[in-house]
């Protein structure tokens, strides 16, 4: 896929400057939750491991795969773990 | 499937995106950090939605039965996990993040055709490297925390030079890449070589030193994942990917901050290592120390009007949450006023102590900053040390020349009566003695932590 890459950079650039904004003062009750939500964010890689997983050649079948394990892991036990976290804090908020 | 158009699919990364956003902002404020979360799982559902639509998925079966596999594991493993293992799941978590680029990367060096542009090359070599540092780090990073191997920094001969060394290999390896596009075997060269810059970066660093080291690994699973979206061309990625790479290293410098060291330092290894000059153990502890026992402990807190507990990683070794939260119930039932004070630092991940006290029911509102609690040690009547040393170590105010010099420190030292509940005399992650321990106003209750609130609760019971 041929994308010009000064647009790439562009967005890259924008959205790092993005991110320093949006998270300013993070408390410290915050910080494991934002972590290791953040970190479940970065499992977007599972794109990437879809698209190769989804082709018709073996060799990117294989290394898609060995990606789309590991992505969800990252995915589905970084979200799963931060609720739970969260769910902790909460519950005695109450 | 209908064919769907390829701006509609971008349409929807788009909107990702932006879940993403709103979730991270959702995420560092405490009303709505649920909320937050449960936006970034909804853009990340879109995202996979709008990917599987993509033409170029040609076949589901490879996909479900990785999707499968990796959410069965990260199921059990984010619903099993015990909170004291916190620390060494994230590292987990981040490696894998990291591992997935690498392979992402190495699927879409071998799809592409000629003529490959340079930057997708660069992209690729970039991402490589990221990705392999992310995975190695984040296992040895896992490993020290699981105690599978040594806390301590592991030293080896010329240890700054080798790490340079194969720094240089990997830039070296790179641009080979770049100059020789479409060869598989190099790829995996460089992935190899950056996985032992991994491993050579993080083992000198010391348990102590985990907080900032697993920071930046989540900074890091961040930008590989940002790389590897130059890689395949995707924007959702990069977004993704940067926002990830900022908040990590936001957290890292917040780390840094908290112990009034540069990154550099941190990375550099080696603090903890080596016995520095200075008093020895001896020559300050020396006929100084007084220790005492469970029932001396309960009625100097049964007597106090004010308590200020102090966390360290200590405490999340010995699994003591539940007592203490039992000794805290105990001690308000009797009218004292119950306090916790956390340094940023304590333990081994950012946040560390409030997941940890927050599993054991512990009011939220008890949890004082460091900067909100110092001022008023003064008028605390008992300090209770429970697992902590160098952070409560009053050179690094006072001593200049201390290996800690200069790191915010807990002034526990000023409350009327500090309790030190600690195994033995030993020190700390810095490897130096401790002057606070020899005050005229410590005791020691020497113990497990575990076992001597077991028997403090039992005391204050009696009393």
């Amino acid at each position: 896929m041929e994308v010009d890459i000064v647009s790439l950079i562009t967005i890259f650039v924008l959205a790092i400057f993005i991110g320093f904004e949006v998270i300013t003062k993070v408390p410290p009750t915050l910080h494991t939750p934002l972590m290791s939500g953040s970190n479940a964010i970065s499992g977007i890689t599972i794109i990437g491991a879809i698209l190769a997983a989804g082709s018709d050649h073996i060799a990117l079948q294989v290394l898609g795969f060995v990606a789309v394990v590991l992505a969800t892991i990252n995915v589905v036990g970084g979200f799963l773990v931060t609720h739970r976290m969260l769910a902790m804090f909460r519950k005695k908020r109450d | 499937m209908p064919q769907i158009p390829e701006a509609v699919i971008n349409i929807a990364y788009l909107i990702a995106a932006v879940l993403f956003i709103f979730g991270l902002k959702g995420l560092s404020h405490p009303r709505t950090a649920v909320r937050g979360n449960l936006l970034g799982a909804l853009g990340m559902l879109l995202a996979i939605v709008a990917t599987l639509c993509e033409k170029q998925v040609l076949g589901f079966g490879t996909i479900l039965a990785g999707m499968a596999v990796g959410g069965v594991i990260g199921l059990v493993l984010a619903i099993k996990i015990e909170m004291t293992a916190m620390p060494q799941l994230v590292a987990l978590f981040n490696g894998f993040g990291g591992g997935a680029s690498i392979f992402v990367a190495g699927a879409e060096w071998i799809r592409i055709e000629d003529p490959i542009s340079i930057h997708v090359s660069t992209a690729t070599a970039t991402s490589g490297i990221i990705g392999s540092v992310t995975l190695l780090g984040s296992l040895i990073a896992f490993g020290k925390l699981q105690g599978v191997m040594t806390e301590k920094p592991i030293l080896l001969p010329g240890r700054h030079l080798l790490n340079l060394l194969i720094l240089i290999g990997c830039l070296g390896l790179g641009y080979l890449l770049i100059t020789n596009p479409g060869s598989v075997l190099l790829y995996w060269m460089l992935v190899l070589l950056a996985a032992a810059l991994g491993v050579t970066a993080v083992i000198p660093i010391g348990g102590a030193d985990m907080p900032v080291v697993i920071s930046l690994l989540n900074s890091y699973s961040g930008l590989a994942a940002a790389a590897t979206g130059f890689v395949i061309g995707n924007t959702g990625l990069i977004i993704a990917g940067s926002l990830v790479g900022a908040s990590g290293l936001i957290l890292t410098n917040i780390m840094c901050v908290a112990m009034n060291r540069s990154l550099a330092n941190v990375m550099l290894g080696g603090l903890g290592a080596t016995v520095t000059e200075g008093p020895s153990a001896d020559d300050v502890y020396e006929g100084k120390v007084k220790s005492t026992t469970a029932d001396e402990v309960a009625m100097l807190l049964e007597t106090a009007q004010r308590v200020a507990i102090v966390p360290g990683y200590g405490l999340a070794v010995s699994q003591a949450q539940h007592q203490v939260r039992d000794l805290t119930n105990l001690l308000e039932e009797r009218g004292v006023e119950v306090e916790f004070a956390i340094h940023p630092v304590a333990g081994r991940m950012p946040g560390h102590m409030n997941v940890l006290l927050a599993e054991a029911d512990i009011p939220y509102e008890k949890l004082k900053e460091m900067d909100e609690i110092n001022p008023t040690f003064g008028q605390v009547d008992v300090s209770l040390v429970i697992g902590a040393n160098d952070v409560v170590n009053p050179d690094a105010r006072e001593n200049p020349q201390s290996p800690i010099a200069g790191m915010p420190i807990l002034n526990v030292d000023q409350s009327r009566t500090v309790i030190i509940i600690k195994r033995s005399l030993s020190p700390g992650f810095a490897g130096i003695p401790n002057p606070l321990f020899a005050m005229d106003n410590t005791l020691m209750y020497f113990g497990d932590g575990k076992k001597a609130l077991l028997d403090l609760v039992a005391a204050v019971k009696e009393l």
